[in-house]
């Protein structure tokens, strides 16, 4: 067993977390916004991979974490092509520039 | 070195998936080669029909596959039909919607399909793991659906929307998943339901439980998590619209029912006067701002916000009794809401959307059949007797006060009232408002005006039949 | 106050055709919604499926007078829902009450489905107009029939419904649909009543039952007696309240005026004879929940009268020949409601019947004379009348006399035994106040007979040019409800005459029998005087004023102008009701819809965007079409629901 705690790979894992939620709140680009978005879901990895790594049975949360990444992946292909459709029709991705739809 | 063995797999359980899967993948390829946007519409209802009569055969099928991780019972079995029977008069919909929108048909029955698979795989999940498969393969979906109009600004907009803020709310699903299991050690909820009660890491569990609200929260449109649904609702095409808020909204309850009853029933106590507030939030949030809504697309919308707060009333007062309210309220409230989006669809046309309330003015002269399924949805959405929203409502109502949840039987009934304000908007608009001569004739519709026609048929049965549907949604709910 | 019920166990008769009185004319209405667009098959069609629930409901109330006294007919569809301890058929009930009122429902509405071939016969949507009070009768009789509050709140949201569509049939005009939303909101008010009341009914009886929640008749009338005076008072002022939005008492009466926009068959059949009576019935019907509460009863007596008096001085100088019909109804409707309060269940529903007889019989007649005169509806144009429409004339006047309480037709009889009951009640006041309503009431119906019919014809020439009688179709139905208003009240005459009281002994399983003092004949006799007197010195005095001193209203108008004002915009309490709820009601929906969607979140997300250090300009509005400010706004409940947790 190595000498790190588990407390110290789930603060890793908050901490991601944390500036994820701060790139989603803060970056206008829908781009930014969505690698925003991947720090959320690699926090959560982290937080498998290491409950996984400290309980007894790994096999798991190491499953999940493979089963997100695939997701971001997918998440990704999907978020780029309605990126790409937006800045089509509004010739840019700004998200402050897409105001058909509000009250 | 663990010797990797492979479960004993049943395969009847993942029939309904695997059809519905299989189907995706032909209209995916068919799409390439045939033009005719009737034709696959025919493709898809047939393939769907199939697989609703292939999954209501397995009723009474009752086995937990796939090592312990997807469970074919009468609670999925339930869950199963009502999407593929939303899913049906979705198509039927979007047999009239399409035409002359560019929208690739090929494509949007292939998604519609994939879609509903994803559903399907939520109402069976056992296992946290699935759940978020499930919930992801439908979310996905439903992303490009709602941005299939690529001509359409507001299409653009509302997938982006919808996409950016659900792949928030999956960060957040997931980060709760992963403290669940940090706390537990399992992803099965049945292990987990055991694990509950004497867990080390309360402080986890419990975080990941409020983690998981959130994110349930967040795919039912409940306050304050529901800030996406008008924009996207509004924005995506109708049809999608309906297939959003009946079966994608049905899909999450059926999850976030079997997670919680189930897997946290342990801990009603820790999450119940939690949701007490959410359903109580999103009645008033969702009606009062209704209230305010002259497009009517829009407005239910906000309906749509309004009434997964009663089914989150089912789900507080848990039990029997809450849970199978829960289950039928969905039944009630899909038909009456696929029908409304319906009319929505039928009064709009390719560019001219018609749907704010003077859109609507006379319509109940000028397109009598419409004028009348729309006064059968609006009432039932009302919850007037003796249409299926009164039975819905009154089998919520009747659990909430039966588990001791006074007060918030009295906001559901209050609520109730605000909202019989803004659906009667529309039948006022409808009927007592001069509207504006008919310019031009009035297209053709026979696939819409079907679907409409089915869903007010059915919404006036179940109200006047309830006793048989609530029997239906019993089986389900007990076979948790 | 009360008798006891009969305490034997009820005879029931089961039958397999009650359900066919309400569904006949379901079954019209479908038709008639299918073939709309074929007016001359739905004219016939429409009131042929009144005419068969009428023949069908003639026949089962044959079956409940062969059967013992107190014996009802029962049918039970099917089980309606069920949850737990809940239990609720779809059942329907014929005893005396629902006999009486499905009879009446169905007789009165064939006559006026007939007559309406002939007023709406012309109307291009008259195929509508068809579908809408097939589908009226239908909620009508659910409403009635119904055997348990349910089935009747079914009816009862119906009823209303169909209300609302028939007000603003004519929609193309503003005021019209005007009035058909301002009869869809008070109306609601009152649901909203009703609602509560039946729940607390139920929760409350439960104990009393085992547990079980039922609101079937007979389950509460079983159960009734367990209920404390203080909730049994809470639960009949709730559904007073309901009653006074359905029947148009103070402080909800203020739609029926208005609702006089739609066409006049539907005055009379939903606005006179049948819908507004819903209130009264349901508290017949319930009267075993009423009679425990003393002080529920007296609120319900004083409503009643005061509502009485209040629209018959209203009545007095209107000038739109159905406005005067329309307060009335509402004054009519205060009287059944004194009934009511005074523990005569069974006079109530008796003036019910004869005041359907006499107020379709009027109603009808201003029809024909608003037809006659090519849509006119204002009585200072006419006059003169009695020679060119001689049916018109002698059926109006037959009504008239009859609301009047001229001794031998309908209307004395009922209102007569009102006004002994409130003596004998013990409420002289009451009664004072109902015997110069009835004072009022000869007073204004003659005012309207002699503006009418008598003097000289004031419309134009073109008018004037055109009047005439109204085709049979219109007369055969006026001269049968003449008929009807002459004999309707035999039925039930005071105690000790000839054969006595036989409705209320009729209805008296159902309403019980008031305990009165003996001796009342004579009393009956005094009472039955002085008001027949008062009632002919108030048509006398409609006779000088209008016909021998015309220049006499017009001086006093002059000399007691704030008065005549006053009435003359009958109090001002449309403008009050708008200065004092509309308008503060409207602001405050508007004022929350600012601070819960702009000012509140607002102030919460830029709170936040402070936090974050953004840019806050960027968060003006909560849905401001912006994906992070909705990112935000959930990280807000986020942060909120972990820190339930933290904090709880």
């Amino acid at each position: 067993m190595p000498g790190v705690p588990l407390q110290h790979v789930l603060l890793v894992g908050l901490v991601l977390f944390a500036l994820g939620l701060y790139t989603v709140l803060t970056r206008r680009n829908a781009i930014g916004i969505l690698m925003g978005i991947e720090l959320l879901l690699n926090a959560a990895n982290v937080n498998y991979v290491a409950f996984a790594r400290y309980s007894g049975a790994p096999t798991d949360g190491q499953i999940f974490a493979i089963f997100v990444v695939m997701l971001a992946a997918a998440e990704a292909a999907v978020g780029l092509a309605i990126v790409l459709g937006i800045y089509r029709n509004f010739e840019s991705i700004d998200v402050d520039a897409t105001h058909a739809l509000r009250h | 070195m663990e010797q990797l063995l492979l479960p004993a797999i049943d395969w009847l359980a993942v029939l309904p998936v695997g059809l519905t899967s299989i189907l995706g993948l032909v209209l995916l390829a068919l799409g390439l080669f045939v033009d005719d946007d009737e034709t696959l519409g025919w493709i898809t209802l047939i393939g769907l029909a199939v697989t609703a009569v292939a999954t209501a055969c397995l009723a009474g099928q009752k086995s937990i596959t796939f090592n312990g991780t997807f469970a074919l019972d009468a609670y999925a079995l339930f869950f199963d039909l009502l999407f593929l029977v939303a899913g049906i008069v979705v198509v039927l919909m979007s047999m009239t919607y399409l035409e002359g929108t560019g929208i690739p048909s090929g494509d949007y029955y292939g998604l519609l399909a994939f879609a509903i698979a994803g559903m399907i795989v939520m109402a069976s999940a056992t296992d946290l793991i699935v759940v978020f498969l499930g919930l992801e393969i439908m979310s996905i979906s439903v992303y490009v659906l709602a941005g299939a109009w690529r001509t359409q600004l507001r299409s653009n907009e509302a997938a982006m929307k919808y996409f950016l803020l659900g792949a928030f709310a999956t960060g957040f699903l997931l980060y709760g998943i992963a403290l669940v299991y940090g706390a537990t050690g399992a992803f099965r909820l049945d292990r987990i339901a055991t694990a509950v009660g004497d867990t080390p890491n309360r402080t986890m569990l419990i975080a990941g439980v409020a983690m998981l609200i959130i994110a349930f929260g967040f795919k039912v449109a409940a306050v304050p998590f529901h800030m996406w649904t008008p924009d996207v609702y509004e924005g995506a095409p109708t049809t999608v619209t309906a297939l959003m808020a009946v079966a994608v909204k049905a899909a999450g309850f059926a999850a976030f029912v079997r997670v919680f009853l189930h897997g946290f029933g342990g801990l009603h106590a820790d999450w119940s006067m939690l949701l007490w507030v959410i359903a109580a939030l999103t009645m008033t949030v969702g009606n009062v701002l209704a209230l305010a809504q002259r497009n009517v697309k829009r407005m239910l919308a906000y309906s749509s916000i309004a009434h997964a707060g009663y089914i989150l009333v089912a789900l507080v007062a848990s039990g029997a009794a809450g849970g199978t309210a829960a289950l039928f309220y969905l039944l009630v409230y899909s038909f009456m809401t696929l029908g409304a989006f319906g009319v929505v669809a039928a009064l709009g046309s390719v560019g001219e959307p018609n749907e704010t309330l003077d859109d609507y003015a006379g319509i109940g002269f000028r397109r009598p059949l419409l004028g009348v399924t729309m006064t059968i949805f609006m009432l039932s959405l009302t919850g007037i007797p003796p249409l299926a929203g009164f039975a819905g409502k009154f089998y919520v109502f009747t659990a909430a006060i039966r588990e001791g949840y006074y007060v918030l039987a009295v906001i559901g009934v209050l609520n109730s009232a605000i909202s019989s304000a803004y659906y009667v908007r529309v039948l006022i608009a409808m009927y007592l408002t001069p509207g504006a001569e008919e310019h031009g004739r009035v297209a053709r519709q026979p696939y819409l005006l079907t679907s409409i026609v089915v869903s007010a048929v059915m919404t006036v049965v179940v109200g006047v039949f309830p006793a048989l549907w609530m029997q239906l949604a019993r089986f389900g709910f007990l076979s948790l | 106050m009360h008798g006891a019920h009969a305490t034997t166990e009820a005879v029931i008769l089961h039958s397999q055709a009650l359900w066919l009185i309400p569904f006949l004319p379901l079954v019209g209405f479908l038709i008639a919604a299918c073939a709309v667009n074929a007016p001359r098959l739905v004219k016939v069609t429409s009131p042929l499926a009144v005419l068969a629930a009428f023949a069908v409901a003639l026949s089962s109330v044959a079956t409940l007078l062969g059967a013992p006294e107190g014996a009802r007919v029962s049918q039970t569809a099917y089980t309606w829902m069920a949850a737990g301890s809940f239990h609720a058929d779809v059942a329907f009930r014929l005893d005396a009450l629902s006999a009486v009122m499905a009879l009446f429902v169905t007789g009165v509405g064939l006559l006026i489905h007939v007559y309406s071939i002939g007023y709406m016969g012309h109307d291009e949507s008259c195929a509508r107009f068809f579908a809408y009070l097939n589908l009226f009768m239908f909620a009508m009789l659910l409403l009635v029939l119904g055997d348990n509050l349910l089935v009747l709140f079914v009816g009862w949201e119906g009823v209303g419904l169909c209300s609302y569509l028939l007000i603003g049939f004519w929609y193309e005009n503003d005021d019209n649909a005007a009035a058909g939303k301002k009869a869809f909101i008070v109306n609601r008010i009152g649901d909203m009543a009703f609602v509560l009341g039946l729940f607390l009914l139920a929760w409350s009886l439960a104990p009393a039952a085992g547990g079980a929640l039922d609101l079937d008749f007979a389950h509460i009338e079983a159960h009734a007696a367990s209920l404390n005076p203080g909730t049994a008072t809470v639960i009949a002022l709730l559904l007073l309240v309901g009653a006074t939005g359905k029947s148009a008492q103070i402080p909800l009466y203020v739609w029926l005026p208005d609702a006089m926009a739609g066409p006049t068959p539907v005055s009379a059949l939903i606005h006179a004879a049948t819908m507004v009576t819903a209130g009264i019935y349901m508290i017949a019907r319930l009267n075993v929940v009423f009679a425990l509460s003393p002080a529920a009863m007296q609120v319900v007596a004083v409503l009643g009268a005061m509502t009485a008096l209040f629209a018959a001085t209203i009545a007095l100088v209107q000038t739109d020949i159905k406005k005067v019909l329309a307060y009335s109804t509402v004054s009519q409707l205060g009287f059944m409601v004194l009934a009511l309060g005074v523990g005569a269940f069974a006079t109530a529903v008796f003036h019910v019947m004869t005041h359907a007889f006499f107020k379709a019989l009027l109603f009808l007649g201003a029809g024909s004379v608003i037809h006659g005169m090519s849509g006119e509806q204002d009585v200072r144009k006419m006059g003169g009348l009695r020679t060119k429409m001689p049916v018109t004339f002698w059926t109006f006047l037959i009504g008239t006399l009859a609301i009047a309480g001229a001794p031998g037709l309908a209307g004395f009889f009922s209102k007569d035994e009102i006004l002994y009951h409130t003596w004998a009640a013990g409420h002289p006041w009451l009664w004072l106040v109902a015997t110069i309503t009835a004072t009022l009431t000869a007073f204004y119906m003659f005012r309207l007979v002699f503006l009418t019919f008598f003097g000289e014809l004031k419309a134009d020439h073109d008018v004037a040019h055109h009047v005439h009688e109204s085709p049979p179709v219109m007369t055969i139905p006026l001269v049968i409800l003449a008929v009807l208003s002459i004999v309707g009240g035999w039925v039930g005459l005071p105690e000790h005459w000839l054969w006595g009281n036989r409705f209320g002994h009729f209805l008296a399983p159902v309403t019980g029998h008031p305990h009165l003092a003996e001796g009342g004949m004579l009393g009956e006799g005094a009472l039955m005087l002085i008001a027949t007197t008062l009632a002919i010195a108030g048509a006398g005095l409609a006779y000088v004023f209008y016909l021998r001193l015309p220049g006499l209203p017009m001086v006093l108008s002059w000399r007691l102008k704030g008065a005549y004002d006053l009435l003359l915009n009958k109090y001002w309490i449309d403008e009050f009701y708008d200065a004092v709820i509309v308008a503060p009601y409207v602001r405050l929906s508007t004022c929350l819809w600012k601070v819960a969607d702009q000012e509140l979140i607002d102030g919460f997300v830029n709170g936040l965007a402070g936090a974050v250090g953004a840019n806050g300009d960027l968060w003006r509005h909560a849905q401001s079409g912006n994906v992070q400010h909705y990112a935000l706004a959930f990280l807000g409940g986020a942060v909120a629901v972990l820190a339930y947790y933290v904090i709880g």
